[in-house]
């Protein structure tokens, strides 16, 4: 009796230890954060003093409102939206059609096209940056939104990917009731396999989302003009204006941060399946 | 028999319709620049004058810039430190998540949750967390009674300081192995337990060994990811000081975008390219005798 309960001690003292080591990488990860919100709230004088105060008393909303006053934060947040909307758009319907085609289509050169796009994955994109630029450039597309957008309109690699996995995961049964009824191969895949993927589209959604809003080398190649801004290149111009005025520089990043966070905390399962299927199928 | 041939034609029409979204941007977007990024890494092309052919002028003028190979050394640095780095401490975090402890869910969001910060908002949080005097780092090191370096201001601590900043942002490696480590059969402990075998015995003969191909995975992508790194040093230092954060791809877009030597920065792509796929190479060789397939 006595020894079982020995054990039971042992064992709940292990678990404690878990979970302080656990709490305390945890607060790694999260302090800094909570600091950026804190340095949000505060005026230089509460900034700089030693040892900081978390909690800032007052707290200092204005700081907020102070961003809107010197870089038009709401314009770069719609331009944002305009790009992300539409590379999340393009990227589903492409990505998924494409990935049905490989998934339950045959064709002559299937393996090969195959391979072709999953060793496209691991090129560099630094390889194709520079003729790119030169195209866009020569067709006039630099200063607006074409090159951000109009390629996610061709599929993507990864998500294809992806997609066939899931698309390959259903059974035959389904489509082949269609063909016999006389279905087209555009009614299979938009009114049995798509509705059948929906969670597999919703983590290429929430993936897209993610690059489009954090994407900062495109914009900062392609968006010239300060009116065509996205949040990531209006907060690299913010910061170059704004170099030492801290609660200013967080109170922005703090709104850059936010959606995403929103985001996330919706669409958690999306994630964590995306990031699992990406890792352990490739 | 024609009918069967007629279905198979028209399906490999259906087949290349449905593929032709990505077909055409493969060609527009990827395929079609790469063949002219390599003619234009034998030219000299400043993109307001048409490309002129030097042949190999590029790669020779390359391998005589001291940045060039300051670049290359930053980069390797970075990657030879980040990746093993990252993937150890991921991986640790991931074996004490795997240990059936509650609260699951919170814990691996809150590790996710820094690697989902878009970069422009995560490299000014850092500037400011850095700050040799008034940064958390330091104000957090000087509660320890130990005086932090100078970080970005520093020739010797600013690389240091971006691995720093790229091991928090290491939450999806925390996932990947962690969803690794679910996926590893509850028999074999149990049979191991039977057997008397000790955790440490467990861990490297069951966890190890049946961890490898998600280790494999990491390094690849890993790797490859580390040395293309660019949007922290651009905003951060922009290379300084004294080039100490010159990464391969931000002296690569200084190339094209500042000093408009396309077919210099043209170059300099492909040769990272070239060592990405040697790298990659050696190591699916490599692979052979660590990695363990079930």
């Amino acid at each position: 009796m006595n020894r079982f309960r020995k054990a039971n001690l042992v064992k709940i003292g292990k678990q404690i230890l878990r979970h302080l080591t656990l709490m305390a990488v945890g607060a790694v990860f999260l302090l800094p954060l909570l600091w950026m919100v804190s340095t949000s709230l505060k005026t230089n004088r509460q900034i700089f003093v030693y040892p900081p105060q978390w909690i800032p008393n007052p707290v200092i909303w204005r700081n907020y409102s102070e961003v809107f006053y010197y870089a038009p934060f709401l314009l770069y947040f719609r331009n944002t939206l305009i790009i992300v909307t539409l590379t999340i758009l393009g990227t589903s319907i492409s990505s998924s059609l494409v990935a049905y085609g490989f998934a339950r289509l045959n064709g002559p050169g299937k393996n090969i096209l195959f391979l072709i796009m999953l060793s496209s994955m691991m090129l560099p994109y630094m390889v194709w940056m520079v003729p790119l630029y030169v195209l866009f450039t020569r067709i006039g597309w630099v200063d607006t939104f074409y090159p951000l957008t109009v390629p996610a309109f061709f599929g993507n690699p990864l998500y294809i990917f992806l997609l066939r996995q899931f698309f390959m995961g259903i059974p035959r049964d389904l489509e082949d009731a269609a063909k016999i009824d006389g279905c087209s191969y555009l009614r299979i895949y938009w009114q049995i396999m798509l509705p059948l993927v929906k969670p597999a589209l919703a983590t290429v959604a929430v993936f897209s989302f993610l690059n489009a809003w954090n994407d900062f080398l495109g914009p900062l190649l392609y968006l010239q003009s300060p009116d065509s801004y996205t949040i990531a290149v209006g907060l690299q111009v913010f910061l170059t204006q704004h170099g030492a005025d801290w609660a200013l520089l967080m109170a922005a990043s703090t709104m850059a941060v936010i959606p995403v966070i929103i985001v996330f905390f919706f669409a958690q399962k999306q994630f964590i399946q995306g990031i699992v299927l990406t890792g352990l199928k490739s | 028999m024609r009918n069967r041939s007629l279905l198979a034609r028209r399906e490999a029409l259906a087949f290349y319709g449905f593929i032709s979204p990505w077909i055409i941007g493969f060609i527009c977007f990827t395929g079609g620049p790469i063949i002219a990024s390599l003619y234009f890494s034998l030219t000299n092309y400043t993109l307001l004058s048409s490309p002129h052919y030097i042949g190999l002028g590029n790669y020779t003028a390359l391998f005589n810039d001291p940045l060039f190979s300051t670049s290359l050394y930053n980069t390797f640095y970075y990657t030879v430190f980040f990746v093993p780095l990252g993937i150890i401490f991921s991986f640790m975090l991931a074996l004490l998540l795997n240990q059936k402890v509650g609260g699951l869910a919170a814990y691996r969001t809150v590790y996710y949750l820094p690697s989902i910060v878009p970069a422009v908002a995560n490299s000014i949080l850092w500037i400011w967390l850095l700050n040799p005097q008034w940064g958390l780092i330091n104000t957090v090191l000087r509660m320890v009674g130990i005086e932090g370096p100078g970080w970005l201001t520093s020739e010797v601590w600013s690389k240091p300081a971006i691995i720093l900043m790229s091991l928090w942002g290491v939450g999806s490696w925390v996932i990947i192995f962690l969803a690794g480590l679910q996926g590893v059969p509850e028999q074999y402990y149990e049979a191991a337990e039977v057997d008397g075998a000790t955790t440490l015995a467990r861990f490297f003969h069951i966890t190890l060994p049946l961890m490898t191909p998600t280790i494999f995975f990491t390094l690849i992508t890993g790797i490859i990811g580390a040395l293309q790194v660019f949007t922290q040093a651009y905003i951060m230092t922009n290379g300084g000081p004294v080039n100490s954060t010159l990464f391969y791809s931000l002296y690569l877009f200084r190339n094209a975008f500042n000093y408009l030597k396309m077919g210099y920065a043209a170059a300099m792509a492909w040769i990272l390219f070239v060592i990405i796929l040697i790298l990659t190479i050696i190591q699916f060789r490599l692979a052979q005798r660590w990695v363990f397939y079930e």
